[in-house]
């Protein structure tokens, strides 16, 4: 083979490694939800179940599992945000019911959404939410206050070392959906 | 000087334009000095940052720049170095070396080699010029952490199309370098006998071909997130910023090995030179910096431990990070045994080599502390790893580079290079770099964020040493410059084998290196060879 030849077999050689390398970096995306639900058990969506799957847990009375509420804003979102209650103590299987408030500080209509996370992360996928305002965006106009409720249900299953866990929420700006907010806003008010 | 008939006469074809000279070249030696010079302005640079930080950090409070300007600052210091001091500096000296080394007429693809430098000042100017632009540089770090880095200005789409482009021509680079590795040895050049330095970048490259193309991805990521409304990263969409960390650190890992392997053959083909001796254990270094190279990939989240992950992923990348520490043991180790009863000189490749050896294990040590799980979460994102990162990247890779430039220099200019200015340059910055590094152990220690322009009174007076080491180191690498400038325009005249102890291909070829070399493959002799003789 002349050189030319090998030199021409090398670099395709590598190219197919540079594309997979670049492949794998996108790949990462999924892999990492995978080895997070499926290797560690951890629940990275905060997906819910329905009511009447929550209804089938049965209540564990000689458990109680103490529930603190975390809730923190993200520097490029101006709103309030906190929980009613600190602190709750339910039993594993029992549906609870816990609120929270924000409140937008802006003089202008602002779109948010939450990201839960529950502590410590092992015990994530034994919580289950029914109802959650994190399931979508949250509208809040100029300076409205608003209560929000989280409906949740712990997984009798839980390993029986977990004896408190900290559900936080982090509000982050959601900017398209403002500027789509934004936009329909302008187009609807009628023009003098 | 020799006029145009006499450079005839030493079969010396260079391109007579300027232009057609840098250019257009495609001559290794060339693409080897551009990258060179190039690494040195980026070094400049990034230093006069540098010296920006230590002069707002010089006293506690707020003095001389604002807050935001301060963390472009580091952001930028970081870039500038990384990507235009470090990176081109290794590829500078793996084109003027390794078809020396290797006895091969030039590199394998040298067209390919002038592109991959050429792209370079694009780069840089795509990065730069956000300096000067509404919103300035971009202030996330160099990590790009989201949600931060996507909060920030247009800025980001600058820095990442920068990255693109730093990431296209290290990733030909290295193509160039392994494809030239390969198939341009000359003939009785087998693989393991090859100089290390040769050796270490042929591991180096396939670090890069394997690892850029995934930071090129988690950019393009956070371009479409911030641009596009995707949302791979951003929490607002559903996103996780926490995978950015996994798949940003799964390039920057092995990066670090990226910037301090090549280092290790620099500091491989010193030592034996300057103890008279061969290198002890030349195998056992080729498979050392082999295992180095396959652990640094599944090691990645000790940068990130306090993230909230599971106990056993802690326990795992702990223990696997420390394991480096053994293939890296056998590497000082085998320094150290080299030098045992050898017939030493301390000319100043040999003292930067030293400094190398002492203060990268010091670099090391503090990495394995803070490879300590438990640890790490007292000394995450503090001036300790500040002061670790900065014993193995300065004392360290840039050591180890200007070792290899004080080694090499008289083969690329014909002239030694003033002994005495070298070693006042040597112990000038040896003892400013630890003024400036060693106090930051403490600060950390002690609970002082990094990326912060402020900090408590109670750090006052370690920082004002620090600045005061910074201060210092800064003018000894102007001084640097200088020694550099003197040396190539007059000096000593220098042999062929420059150094009394050097064995190996480079040294048989004139000092200056003619423009063309090995246009006839070398006859090999193993004798002559710095690691002919494998059996030792
Ligand atoms: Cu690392």
């Amino acid at each position: 083979m002349s050189r030319e030849a090998a030199n021409l077999l090398v670099v395709r050689r590598l190219l197919v490694v540079v594309a997979a390398a670049f492949f794998l970096g996108f790949a990462l995306v999924p892999l990492y939800e995978i080895a997070c639900e499926k290797v560690f058990g951890i629940k990275l969506d905060g997906a819910g179940v329905t009511a009447s799957e929550a209804r089938a847990m049965t209540v564990d009375p000689s458990r109680t599992i103490r529930v603190r509420f975390d809730a923190t804003v993200n520097s490029a979102l101006d709103w309030e945000f906190a929980p009613k209650h600190r602190v709750v103590e339910v039993h594993p299987g029992q549906l609870t019911q816990a609120w929270f408030t924000a409140t937008n500080r802006a003089s202008h209509p602002v779109v948010g959404n939450a990201v839960p996370s529950v502590a410590p992360n092992t015990a994530s996928i034994y919580f289950n939410k029914t109802e959650c305002f994190c399931f979508t965006e949250q509208l809040l106009a100029g300076g409205e206050t608003r209560d929000m409720p989280v409906v949740f249900v712990i997984d009798p299953a839980i390993p029986r070392e977990v004896r408190e866990l900290t559900l936080g929420y982090a509000f982050f700006l959601n900017d398209t959906a403002t500027r789509r907010v934004v936009a329909a806003d302008v187009a609807a008010t009628p023009r003098s | 000087m020799a006029t145009h008939s006499a450079t005839h006469d030493d079969h010396d074809h260079k391109p007579q334009g300027f232009l057609d000279r840098w250019l257009f070249t495609t001559n290794h030696k060339d693409i080897g000095t551009l990258y060179l010079v190039w690494s040195l302005i980026m070094f400049l640079v990034g230093g006069a940052m540098a010296m920006v930080i230590r002069a707002e950090l010089f006293q506690p409070g707020l003095q001389l720049v604002h807050p935001e300007f301060f963390n472009q600052m580091t952001t930028m210091h970081a870039l500038v170095m990384i990507f235009g001091a470090v990176m081109p500096a290794f590829v500078g000296l793996a084109n003027w070396m390794i078809p020396l080394q290797i006895g091969a007429p030039d590199m394998a693809l040298p067209r390919m080699n002038n592109w991959s430098f050429w792209l370079l000042p694009f780069a840089f100017f795509l990065l730069l010029v956000t300096l000067v632009l509404p919103g300035g540089a971009p202030q996330a770090g160099w990590t790009l952490y989201p949600p931060l880095s996507l909060q920030g200005g247009y800025s980001i789409a600058f820095t990442i199309f920068a990255i693109h482009l730093m990431g296209i021509s290290s990733i030909m680079g290295a193509i160039n370098i392994i494809a030239t590795i390969l198939n341009m040895r000359a003939p009785g050049m087998d693989l393991l006998k090859m100089p290390l330095f040769t050796w270490t970048w042929l591991i180096t490259a396939f670090l890069l071909i394997a690892v850029m193309p995934v930071l090129a991805g988690a950019v393009t990521m956070l371009l479409t997130d911030k641009f596009f409304g995707t949302s791979f990263f951003n929490a607002a969409g559903g996103g996780d910023p926490v995978l950015f960390q996994h798949v940003f650190w799964f390039f920057g890992h092995p990066e670090v090995y990226i910037m301090i392997l090549p280092a290790f053959g620099i500091i491989s083909e010193i030592i034996p030179t300057f103890s008279r001796k061969p290198l002890f254990g030349y195998q056992a270094m080729v498979y050392a910096t082999a295992s180095i190279a396959f652990l640094s990939f599944i090691v990645w989240a000790h940068h990130m431990f306090t993230v909230g992950m599971p106990v056993g992923a802690q326990l795992y990348f702990m223990y696997a990070t420390m394991l480096i520490a053994v293939p890296t043991g056998v590497k000082v180790f085998n320094w150290v045994a080299t030098m045992w009863r050898g017939s030493l000189t301390f000319e100043t490749p040999m003292l930067f080599a030293l400094g190398f050896v002492i203060m990268f294990t010091i670099g090391g040590f503090s990495g394995l502390m803070l490879a300590i799980v438990p640890a790490d979460y007292q000394y995450h994102d503090t001036y300790f790893v500040v002061a670790h990162f900065h014993y193995v990247l300065v004392t360290g890779a840039i050591f180890g580079i200007m070792a290899g430039v004080y080694y090499w220099l008289p083969k690329w200019t014909g002239f030694m290079y003033d002994e005495k200015l070298g070693k006042i340059h040597f112990w000038w910055s040896t003892i400013s770099v630890n003024v400036l590094f060693f106090p930051q152990h403490f600060l950390g220690l002690a609970g002082m964020p990094r990326r912060i322009p402020d900090y408590n009174v109670a750090f006052a007076e370690f920082n004002m040493i620090s600045s005061i080491g910074g201060f210092a180191f800064g003018l000894a690498q102007v001084f640097f410059v200088y020694v550099l400038w003197k040396a190539s325009r007059a000096g000593v005249k220098a042999t062929d084998q420059v150094w009394e102890g050097a064995k190996g291909l480079e040294w048989t070829v004139p000092s200056p290196a003619p423009h063309h070399t090995f246009q006839r493959p070398p006859v090999i002799d193993d004798s002559k060879l710095a690691h002919g003789d494998v059996t030792h």
